[in-house]
């Protein structure tokens, strides 16, 4: 088993707005891609950021090689328990997101 | 006919490639357009009114751009002006450049562009059901409108285009979707409507959708049925994958890009290489809505807050560190509850344990040791006296508070003194919602200004 971000290349967070987290995985090749999209399941997303699997919008893009996911954010950003202004540090908590083989 | 549209870069403030800039003067660009803000950096900028880069920087460059602009001889733009786009940033952009034009003894026709909102207007608004909410807005009542600070509605290509019919050298805009300053142009000319708004939303964050994305300057060519991006930096190189992977960044929708008037459906469009630095883009969409509707942002007050920072070094207090802040919060807050006579949900102390669990909280999975933690302590309250005063009643804890009555009163470090910090008024947002307009300019004034 290994995690998430050791299996592809790049993963980054962002805000999408003050409402929304939009969070990319750079998968870097076509087999990496389809190893991540039989395996990462939109549920075990919306388990890590602590949010509904509906309120998820889940773009599986397979020219780019990539697995985007966006959502409510976990605070609406700059509310008082807003940790990360700008979102990015989110997407550590996918980056180590251990993954079935 | 094609339109040449100089982005100097993402955002003024962030600087720009003085060179690129000078080989995106010598061809011949149509336009010269710049971003001025955003909401990333969070509900303060909006709340007061101000911007988040310094006056200094913000001036120099500028500067630049306005000699740029006189030996191009085309209009130059600023969208969101002063990071937030209200009255008062505007007003502060305007300040600006007439203290430029002066020293460069410049003459100069300004199109003023204004997006603030009046709170009595939207509150009407919102009861008559003009002010509908997107997803994850929060819930909102008429009252709320008049408790926000600064609303500006985000203006679109067709608030720019009148702008630009004035003849104007240089247009200031209040609050624009980043996009909007980019697409005006080419859609004013009749270049593809599809192709002018994807331009511009690859081109919104200057060279950040080539490599070499420091350098910021990027032209972006319109035509009638797509668009070329041609980075112009010493190095950097755009891809069909740099620019189509543009769309995902700060876009909860890589497809679909809603803008005032329509949306933009990039699903069937395609990415070519030109040569190894340009890309051409075709078969992006347009999409016009039935009703016009523009986005409105809101921020309001939301409580004083007191800081105090403390680190903790000894390993017993280390491991226990959360059941040690836990503690401290019932403790204080009981204290305060008491002395001062306040209620429960009059105030909030939070501990942050910096170097455990502070950028996740209770979403955090790591349960590794650090040797050390830093314990950021935020106190919000409604006034900003008694966030300090509750930030008096937290400083004897932070320095002694023992995790059993057993052990010896310890004592931890404090980088400060005094050890609170006020952070003063603070800010949310509160709306995330479209208005409905009968007329684009509707709820915009335009007005024109000639300097020197």
């Amino acid at each position: 088993m290994a995690n998430l971000g050791e299996i592809v290349q790049k993963i980054r967070s962002k805000n999408a707005g003050p409402f929304w987290l939009t969070v990319d995985i750079f998968c870097g090749t076509p087999h990496a891609y389809e190893y991540v999209i039989a395996r990462l399941f939109s549920a075990t997303v919306a388990k890590a950021f602590g949010v509904n699997t509906q309120d998820i919008k889940r773009f599986d893009i397979a020219n780019l090689h990539v697995v985007k996911f966006s959502l409510p954010r976990p605070h609406v950003q700059g509310s008082t328990l807003d940790p990360d202004m700008h979102g990015a540090s989110w997407a550590a908590l996918l980056a180590e997101l251990p993954l079935e083989n | 006919m094609t339109t040449r549209v100089l982005i100097p870069s993402g955002a003024l403030g962030l600087n720009y490639d003085q060179v690129a800039l000078d080989r995106g003067i010598a061809m011949k660009p149509d336009i010269i357009a710049i971003d001025g803000g955003s909401t990333d950096s969070g509900p303060a900028y909006l709340g007061r009114g101000v911007s988040k880069y310094s006056r200094a920087s913000t001036k120099i460059e500028w500067r630049g751009l306005m000699e740029a602009r006189a030996k191009a001889g085309v209009p130059l733009v600023i969208g969101t002006s002063g990071t937030c786009g209200a009255d008062n940033a505007v007003n502060w952009m305007l300040d600006i450049t007439r203290e430029i034009a002066t020293d460069l003894r410049q003459s100069l026709k300004i199109a003023v562009l204004r997006c603030s909102q009046d709170t009595a207007v939207m509150s009407t608004a919102f009861s008559d059901g003009r002010i509908t909410p997107l997803p994850a807005a929060p819930n909102v009542t008429a009252d709320d409108f008049a408790t926000c600070t600064n609303i500006v509605a985000l203006a679109g290509a067709e608030q720019i285009a009148a702008a630009l019919e004035t003849n104007a050298d240089i247009v200031i805009a209040g609050r624009t979707t980043d996009t909007a300053i980019i697409a005006a142009l080419p859609i004013m000319r009749g270049n593809d409507a599809g192709a002018a708004w994807h331009g511009a939303k690859i081109g919104e964050c200057g060279a950040l959708c080539a490599s070499n994305p420091q350098s910021g300057v990027v032209m972006m060519e319109f035509d009638n049925d797509g668009f070329t991006v041609i980075p112009l930096a010493d190095g950097a190189k755009a891809t069909p994958h740099t620019v189509s992977a543009h769309m995902l960044y700060e876009n909860s929708d890589p497809f679909i890009l809603y803008e005032p008037g329509g949306y933009l459906d990039v699903t069937d469009a395609t990415y070519a290489a030109l040569d190894d630095t340009r890309v051409r883009v075709t078969g992006s969409k347009w999409v016009p809505a039935d009703r016009y509707t523009v986005k409105l942002e809101g921020a309001r007050p939301a409580g004083f807050q007191c800081v105090l920072l403390c680190l903790l070094r000894d390993a017993h207090y280390v491991k226990n560190a959360q059941i040690w802040a836990n503690d401290i919060i019932s403790k204080c807050r009981s204290k305060v509850i008491r002395r001062l006579g306040v209620a429960p949900e009059e105030f909030e102390i939070e501990l942050r344990l910096m170097g455990q669990n502070a950028s996740f909280g209770t979403l955090e999975t790591h349960a590794a040791q650090p040797h050390e933690i830093g314990v950021l302590a935020i106190v919000t309250a409604k006034s900003n006296a008694l966030a300090m005063e509750i930030g008096q009643f937290l400083n004897p804890y932070l320095l002694h508070h023992p995790l059993t009555q057993a052990e010896e009163q310890p004592t931890f470090a404090f980088p400060f003194s005094p050890a609170e910090i006020s952070r003063g008024q603070t800010y949310e947002f509160c709306l995330n919602h479209v208005l409905t307009l009968d007329d684009p300019m509707s709820a915009f004034r335009l007005e024109q200004v000639q300097i020197g």
